[in-house]
């Protein structure tokens, strides 16, 4: 349904062009969860905002690749289509709630105006969907609740409003973009829930942002692990987290504090910091943090392979030498350890 | 032998809200609200919460920023509330506190050298100041040329690590962590928490962390308490109280975490708390916990359980009908 082949979205700036997005292919198929993980930095809002097409351009630029939606390439549609399909086919619930609701306009009509610009209805149809999508999404009393203002709700409501305003024309994927960052565990688990009922209900593709690698296992059925603007991992949900492959997730997994771990393990010190997209490092862009670089690292840029129908990783190490790689690293720790004692 | 440093008695912070043109009292926001533990010496206790349940505030009373509504605080067997200028004067130095926003607890305009050597300077340290200074950097892992920089042309972990320093200048015996690594990328996350595990190894120092993530809380506490519009709702040690959590508001949060288990989040069952969270202005009658709690009754709507309601040994429950918990054997499936 939508496919993404060797994107890249850059972005001019004073100090050089950051490559934001560097070459990012994926698909996703109607009914389907995509999640992307990936820490500050690496890449996915702008992804996310490329195939809505709402980077501002310029500064933003797409030397390269497609983003074809039902056969049409998005990056060559004037406005006017656009619009068509932005909000209609495809829709986005951002990261703050609070900045993409107008805080002067009433919850309701913002609702039916987002329903009206792709419908004509008369108005009280409209009326009726908005309190419908509301009562889909969970706010009691959505009769009243349409004259209440933005900022008489709470995050966990205002997230649910933009919900139902993303749904309101049934699109076919929805994109959310760290949905769940701003809010408490409680309120996440409420709105998890909510994003899956509605996937059931209504069959729509979700593309899920987050750099919670929990919400990913708990949403997701296929996952793109981001590293410096480009996908370093991708696979079915279990070859990420279970066959994983690539020593950044790897890494990622192993510095996470676990809920079960009794024996509060050390976590993996992962040196540094996520790279500068203006002047990323030589070869494999990971290589100044990985644990298991080599001089053939900094050289070898490594491609996206297949290591199995579904799962590809991208990383200069075979099956078989990663397996060694990780054993020669826990030898070396429990040494460390008997050191310690 | 565990020797108390701390111990928080009944403490209540309550906030008058002001209405109309003569500004008059019409409410309190009960932000901490009768709390009361012990943190031992070279202890780690993490306090954890969702948002606006006092956790800040109380770690704000504690460090002398605001006085309590009632209460008592004492720090080494004395009564801090009854300091005088003198006294405030050393207990700051021993009580240090490091904040959540790594970006704006730091003077933009200063140098890193210059704010890790604030404190000194304020306690009239300057022997050796530079050397001192260098020391703490090297302490936290900031290179000797860091000393220069200004904050915004370093990350968020190297920020909050200046933050560290900072705090460790005087030697403290008692640090306060509020959220120190909420706002970090889960590797510079990893980092930060190996760095204050080893300081607190190397330094014998006393930890109260804050944080709203239960996984973090539990990897670095020996103690956890368990907060709830104001009120303490359940307390023990990490591990009895991850293995077999009785409060239900402890067990809804457990359940709520996403596990980076894909296979067991597809199976699990969750309980789901239902609503939203009450305004700690108009905290819910009896039982702080009970318009969203699956088991309330109508006992709990009159009645307010306290936190020695049905206590096990050293594990604590402000609750009528503790429950024996799922969530450990969930987790270990
Ligand atoms: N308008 C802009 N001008 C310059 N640089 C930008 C702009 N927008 C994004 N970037 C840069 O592009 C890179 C990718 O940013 P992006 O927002 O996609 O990251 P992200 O993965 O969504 O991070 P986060 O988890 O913090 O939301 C970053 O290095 C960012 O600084
Ligand atoms: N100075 C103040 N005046 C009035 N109300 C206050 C004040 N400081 C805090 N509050 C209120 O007290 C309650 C507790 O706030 P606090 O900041 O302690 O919560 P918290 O647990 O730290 O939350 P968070 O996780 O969001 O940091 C909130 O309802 C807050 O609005
Ligand atoms: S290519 Fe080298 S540096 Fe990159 S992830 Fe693989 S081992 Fe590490
Ligand atoms: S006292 Fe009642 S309402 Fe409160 S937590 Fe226990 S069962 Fe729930
Ligand atoms: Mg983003
Ligand atoms: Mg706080």
């Amino acid at each position: 349904m939508l496919e993404v082949k060797n994107l890249k979205a850059h972005i001019d700036t004073t100090d050089g062009v950051v490559r934001a997005v560097d070459g990012v292919s994926f698909t996703i198929k109607p009914g389907e969860t995509v999640g992307i993980v990936g820490e500050s930095g690496s890449g996915k809002s702008v992804l996310a905002h490329s195939i809505m097409q709402l980077n501002p351009k310029p500064p933003t630029f797409y030397p390269q690749g497609e983003i074809i939606f039902e056969g049409k390439d998005l990056l060559q549609l004037q406005d006017k289509e656009l619009r068509k399909i932005r909000g209609k086919e495809i829709a986005m619930i951002f990261q703050d709630p609070m900045s993409s609701l107008n805080p002067v306009f009433k919850i309701g009509d913002q609702l039916m105006e987002a329903i009206l610009t792709h419908h004509h209805l008369p108005k009280s149809k409209a009326k009726q969907r908005a309190i419908e999508l509301l009562t889909d999404v969970g706010i009691p009393d959505p009769e009243k609740r349409m004259n209440a203002y933005p900022h008489q709700f709470s995050g966990g409501m205002r997230q649910r409003v933009l919900i139902a305003i993303a749904l309101a024309c049934n699109p076919k994927i929805l994109i959310a973009d760290e949905p769940t960052t701003a809010l408490d565990v409680t309120i996440q688990a409420q709105i998890l829930e909510l994003m899956k009922n509605i996937q059931e209900k209504y069959g729509t593709a979700i593309i899920i942002i987050s750099h919670d690698l929990g919400v990913i296992a708990q949403m997701a059925e296929k996952v793109l692990v981001m590293y410096s603007g480009r996908i370093v991992e991708k696979g079915d949900v279990e070859d990420i987290f279970y066959r994983t492959s690539m020593p950044y997730t790897w890494s990622l997994l192993r510095s996470l504090p676990r809920i079960d771990s009794e024996s509060r393990n050390r976590l993996l010190n992962i040196e540094g910091h996520p790279p500068n997209l203006i002047h990323p490092p030589s070869g494999c862009n990971f290589h100044p943090r990985c644990p298991f670089a080599s001089e053939q690292c900094k050289m070898v840029d490594p491609e996206l392979t297949k290591r199995s129908p579904e799962h590809y990783v991208a990383c200069i190490l075979s099956e078989m030498e990663f397996k060694e790689a990780k054993k020669r690293m826990e030898n070396v720790e429990r040494e460390g350890d008997l050191n310690h004692v | 032998m565990s020797e108390p440093l701390l111990e928080i008695r009944d403490l209540n912070m309550h906030f008058p809200l002001k209405q109309g043109v003569f500004q008059k009292t019409t409410n309190y926001v009960k932000a901490v609200n009768g709390v009361s533990f012990t943190l031992n010496k070279g202890e780690t206790l993490g306090i954890v919460g969702e948002s606006g349940c006092g956790k800040s505030t109380l770690a704000r009373t504690i460090v002398g920023l605001l006085k309590p509504t009632s209460g008592d605080i004492l720090f080494e067997g004395e009564s801090i509330l009854q300091y005088h200028s003198k006294e405030l004067h050393q207990l700051r130095r021993d009580v240090q506190m490091v904040y959540q926003d790594p970006y704006t607890s730091l003077n933009p305009r200063m140098r890193a050298g210059d704010i890790i050597a604030a404190p000194l300077k304020a306690y009239n340290q300057r022997d050796h100041l530079r050397k001192r200074v260098l020391e703490l950097m090297e302490l936290v892992g900031l290179k000797a040329d860091d000393y220069k920089k200004l904050p915004h042309q370093f990350s968020g972990g190297q920020r909050q690590r200046i933050g560290i320093a900072r705090a460790l200048a005087l030697n403290p015996k008692l640090i306060i962590l509020d959220e120190p690594v909420s706002a970090l990328d889960v590797s510079v996350q990893a980092q930060v928490i190996n760095l204050l595990e080893d300081l607190q190894e190397e330094l014998g120092l006393t930890y109260l962390f804050i944080a709203h993530d239960l996984s973090v809380i539990r990897h670095i506490s020996d103690r956890v308490g368990v907060m709830y519009l104001g009120k303490m709702m359940e307390m023990s040690d990490s591990e009895s109280l991850y293995k077999n959590a009785r409060h239900p508001y402890t067990n809804a949060l457990l359940s709520a975490i996403p596990l980076p288990y894909p296979l067991k989040e597809k199976k699990r069952e969750r309980i789901v708390l239902k609503g939203e969270l009450p305004s700690p202005s108009n905290p819910p009658s009896g039982c702080v916990f009970h318009t969203r709690c699956p088991f309330a009754t109508e006992f709990c709507k009159g009645n307010v359980p306290t936190l020695d309601e049905n206590n096990e040994a050293d594990h604590y429950v402000s609750c009528f009908y503790p429950m024996e918990n799922k969530q450990e054997e969930f987790i270990r499936q």
